[in-house]
């Protein structure tokens, strides 16, 4: 092409359009459904064995095909499950008569061909309602990474008791230096349970090293039990589904839960896709996690999810994959987590279906912190979205398990974690943090603001190990610094570690430690007005975001004390009415009953003192004399024009409300017809009013002056969309202003000059 | 198989049944007091699960129907006395090409008799055999 179209030349320095983009591969495993070599669901059992499965004989089975075979299908359910019409079965898991437990129950006894094949008939908003059944526990959850830069613990306890607070129900870290995994463990436990007691913590680490972590009793969950479609990819992760297996049970018998992680893609990435697509692949994955006797999976595309947000349908498998988990009973963590495109808008597409749905965690997780402090190299949303997520709740009206913290009690809490670190330094004889360097933790954006030196973790870390520190020794070092609330807390955590309920299915702790599991919160959807609702407490937390104004707020922003700081203050004289004859070379201006009153601001920010300063200095800049009268019985912005122009000598008026909207109207005109209209008061600045000036002198001279031009650009009209909500509030201040006995009030302008 | 009776309304047992929850060296969970911390009573060994709790746990997974689940817990409830080091050891020799055949039945041995841990004996005679045929042994 030779000439570039404008348009294109534009679309190309969009964000979205620097996204990759590929065609489908699906040799190579490039494909996310109904991959070339994808099998047709079959089974066949002989003396309680399966014999065949998708398709496939036994002695062709490789590891695991074995594995499934022989723990994850039920041969008891799997003949009359496989036999059920997989466009049928689809129907019935959005189909509100049938109970999750009937679903279930026949998905015990399904290969992992027949779950794709099943869920490839439900379209996306299928697929969300059958989430919103099919999820393990009927109350959603919400999980946070906490880490930074510099793995300090102080900062950790921090940010994770900021997370907790706000209602993350499980905090994962990881380290930047795997030296420092202990301080840092020990740094996100002590912090969330400041925050909110019952948060489960997990950190991130090679699962030997995460293993002994747990042992000590530092964290209470881990998720990066990594498993794979083909057993190539397997043989690459060192590992085999059997050694997983042992893993998941090692981890229970030392109170920790767990779940499994997958997420489509990890094979097409390692080369080894073997022509299958990526749901089927996955879906080999989850039986697998079934099979070990695992509770649940993070699945969701995770480390591959750029793969799946390349390719066509690629939102559409990263859902249909959580689905599956869900249908094979186990917890899903959503994933949510790895960043979708470098558009805003992209991203927050691929977040939203799950923040409305909800699910066992919505993200898995959520970047709590900087995005430069989030080690596991961001999350795709983070602390700059944090306010979003909970504005979006707050719109949609669903529960996405978060709540706004008053800066106060983020301080308040920050503190609090920080001074624990400080004391139980102190207390076990690790490196200590001076008052200076817990100070700046409190205060902290990111791991900038701190300045201790990372040898201090290395060094904590060692010492840890050295002298055998666990869970008993924190709990007895604040006993001996006297601070009992915090030991408190911490025991009452080490109670549940000793009960164990948490290790069931989908288990979260809410107020009060309060255990809640697929067991004994198990998902009861069927329809409208069952399943999980918003009760009324917890909507009115929802709705109670600080940014929020009330109308004694805004009334506060329109005062006079609050709006003429500025270089001037206009005083409004009230004066004798001034006949309008022989007097054809002026105009009126017409103001609204509050005007200048109880309101000050027009929505575009401006002191209406200087929109008037404007108006008259326009006027007298054509040589034209001017009147101010206040319209005392009507707020409507045609009446105020037109009242005013009827006593103007000229027929000339300017009508303006105390919002900033505008008119330039002519007596002889109908109220609703006027010479120009200015109705979208944000977008007018101090210069275009001095311009309606002008041109309402120009139209008393008789002239038909060109009309004041209002443009507008994306910042404007963001402006616009924020200013407008405070109207009704600024309209109510209005109505009660009008006196109807009254009709105008000829008002002389006095401009005070402050500096 | 060791079935215990419950009453899965009893479940979560920490807050509704804490007096059916023992640690791993038998305390009963009001013993774990701040006290009992601040004398030094408890240890490391005083806080852990126990596989009395486990196969508690196990019978909820059950009668939850969460069948392969309450096999997870019957098998770490076998585990629960094994020291940490040792419970590395075998995850680590549970890995492809570490083991030969020999070496895998000598462990599942060692878990039978050793720990009468006769699930995970199981567990890693099956996984041998798997690994035999599709060649995942030490040669």
């Amino acid at each position: 092409m030779s000439k570039r179209s404008k348009r294109y030349e534009y679309y190309e320095t969009l964000e979205v359009n620097k996204d990759t983009f590929i065609h489908e591969i699906p040799e190579i495993g490039l494909k996310t459904m109904s991959g070339p070599d994808d099998p047709k669901p079959s089974i066949r059992i002989v003396d309680g064995r399966i014999v065949e499965m998708d398709n496939k004989p036994d002695q062709e089975f490789d590891l695991i095909d074995k594995f499934i075979a022989k723990y994850a299908i039920d041969p008891d359910m799997a003949e009359e499950a496989m036999a059920v019409d997989s466009l049928e079965f689809a129907r019935k898991i959005i189909d509100i008569n049938v109970p999750r437990s009937e679903i279930v129950r026949f998905t015990a006894g399904m290969t992992p061909a027949k779950l794709v094949e099943i869920v490839s008939y439900l379209n996306p908003v299928e697929i969300m309602m059958a989430v919103q059944k099919m999820r393990t526990r009927k109350t959603p959850a919400n999980q946070a990474h906490v880490c930074n830069r510099k793995d300090d613990p102080a900062l950790l306890a921090a940010d994770a008791a900021v997370a907790a607070l706000t209602g993350f129900d499980e905090i994962e870290t990881t380290v930047g230096v795997s030296r420092h995994a202990l301080s840092t463990a020990l740094g996100i436990l002590i912090g969330s349970q400041i925050g909110r007691q019952g948060v489960l913590t997990q950190c991130s680490v090679e699962e030997l090293l995460e293993l002994s972590i747990g042992m000590r009793g530092f964290t209470t969950y881990a998720e990066t039990l990594s498993v794979y479609g083909t057993e190539k990819v397997f043989q690459y992760g060192d590992d085999s589904p059997w050694s997983k297996m042992f893993l998941t049970s090692a981890y229970l018998s030392r109170g920790i839960k767990n779940r499994f992680t997958s997420g489509s893609g990890s094979e097409a990435l390692m080369g080894e896709a073997e022509g299958k697509s990526m749901l089927y692949l996955e879906a080999r994955c989850i039986a697998i996690i079934r099979g070990a006797g695992c509770q649940g999976v993070q699945n969701g595309g995770i480390d591959c999810v750029y793969i799946s947000s390349a390719l066509p349908s690629g939102h559409y498998v990263t859902m249909a994959e959580n689905l599956i988990a869900m249908l094979w009973d186990l917890e899903c963590a959503s994933g949510c987590d790895g960043i979708w495109s470098g558009s805003k808008t992209r991203n927050a597409a691929h977040m939203l279906p799950w923040i409305i749905t909800g699910t066992d965690y919505i993200h898995s997780g959520f970047g709590a912190t900087s995005i430069m402090d989030n080690m596991f190299g961001g999350a795709g949303f983070n602390v700059q979205d944090l306010d979003d997520e909970i504005a979006i709740q707050r719109d949609f009206k669903v529960d996405a398990t978060l709540k706004s913290l008053t800066e106060e009690e983020h301080i308040q809490v920050r503190s609090k974690a920080a001074r624990a670190i400080q004391i139980l330094c102190e207390e076990l004889d690790l490196p200590r943090y001076t008052d200076e360097q817990i100070e700046k933790v409190i205060y902290a954006h990111s791991s900038d603001d701190i300045d201790r030196n990372m040898n201090d973790n290395i060094r904590m870390s060692e010492e840890i190990i050295k002298n055998n520190i666990t869970l008993v020794d924190l709990l007895s070092a604040f006993l001996k610094a006297g601070e009992n609330e915090i030991a408190e807390q911490l025991l009452g955590f080490i109670k549940q570690r000793i009960a164990g309920d948490y290790l069931q299915t989908a288990a979260i702790f809410k107020k009060g430690m309060k255990c809640l599991s697929a067991v004994n919160d198990n998902n009861d959807y069927a329809g409208p007005g069952t399943g999980y609702r918003l009760g009324k407490e917890r909507w009115e937390e929802i709705k109670d975001i600080r940014q929020a104004i009330s109308p004694d707020d805004l009334i506060k922003a329109q005062s006079l004390e609050e709006n003429s700081k500025g270089a001037l203050e206009m005083v409004l004289e009230e004066v004798d009415i001034v006949s309008k004859e022989n007097k054809l070379y002026e105009v009126v201006i017409g103001i609204s009953p509050a005007f200048g009153k109880a309101l000050n601001k027009t929505l575009s920010d401006l002191y209406v003192g200087d929109v008037i300063y404007e108006i008259l200095a326009g006027i007298e800049e054509e040589g034209i004399n001017a009147r101010i009268i206040r319209v005392e019985n009507s707020t409507d912005l045609g009446m105020i024009g037109s009242i005013a122009s009827k006593l103007s000598g000229s027929g000339v008026a300017i009508g303006i409300q105390s919002k900033g909207t505008t008119v330039i109207q002519h007596k002889d005109l109908p109220p609703l017809d006027n010479l120009e209209l200015f109705s979208i008061a944000p977008l007018l600045t101090l210069d275009k009013y001095r311009k309606i000036g002008k041109n309402a002198a120009l139209y008393a001279k008789g002239k038909c002056p060109s009309t004041v031009p209002v443009s507008w650009n994306d910042e404007m009209l963001v402006f616009r969309t924020r200013a407008f909500p405070k109207v009704v509030m600024l309209q109510q201040v209005e109505e009660e202003s009008v006196d109807p006995e009254k009709g105008c009030t000829e008002l002389k302008a006095h401009f005070n000059r402050r500096r | 198989m060791k079935k215990i009776e419950i009453n899965i309304q009893d479940y979560p047992f920490g807050t509704k049944k804490p007096e059916m929850i023992k640690t791993l060296t038998g305390k009963r969970l009001d013993e774990i007091t701040l006290d009992s911390v601040r004398s030094g009573e408890i240890t490391e060994n005083d806080i852990r699960i126990s596989p009395e709790t486990l196969l508690l746990q196990a019978e909820v997974a059950e009668k939850s129907k969460r069948k392969f689940l309450g096999k997870s817990f019957r098998r770490a409830a076998e585990l629960c006395n094994m020291p940490d080091e040792k419970i590395m050891e075998i995850y680590n020799l549970l890995r492809p090409f570490r083991c030969t055949k020999q070496e895998l039945n000598r462990i599942a041995d060692e878990l039978e008799q050793s720990y009468n841990a006769v699930l995970n004996a199981e567990l890693v005679r099956e996984a041998c055999a798997a690994y035999e045929e599709r060649g995942f042994l030490k040669k």
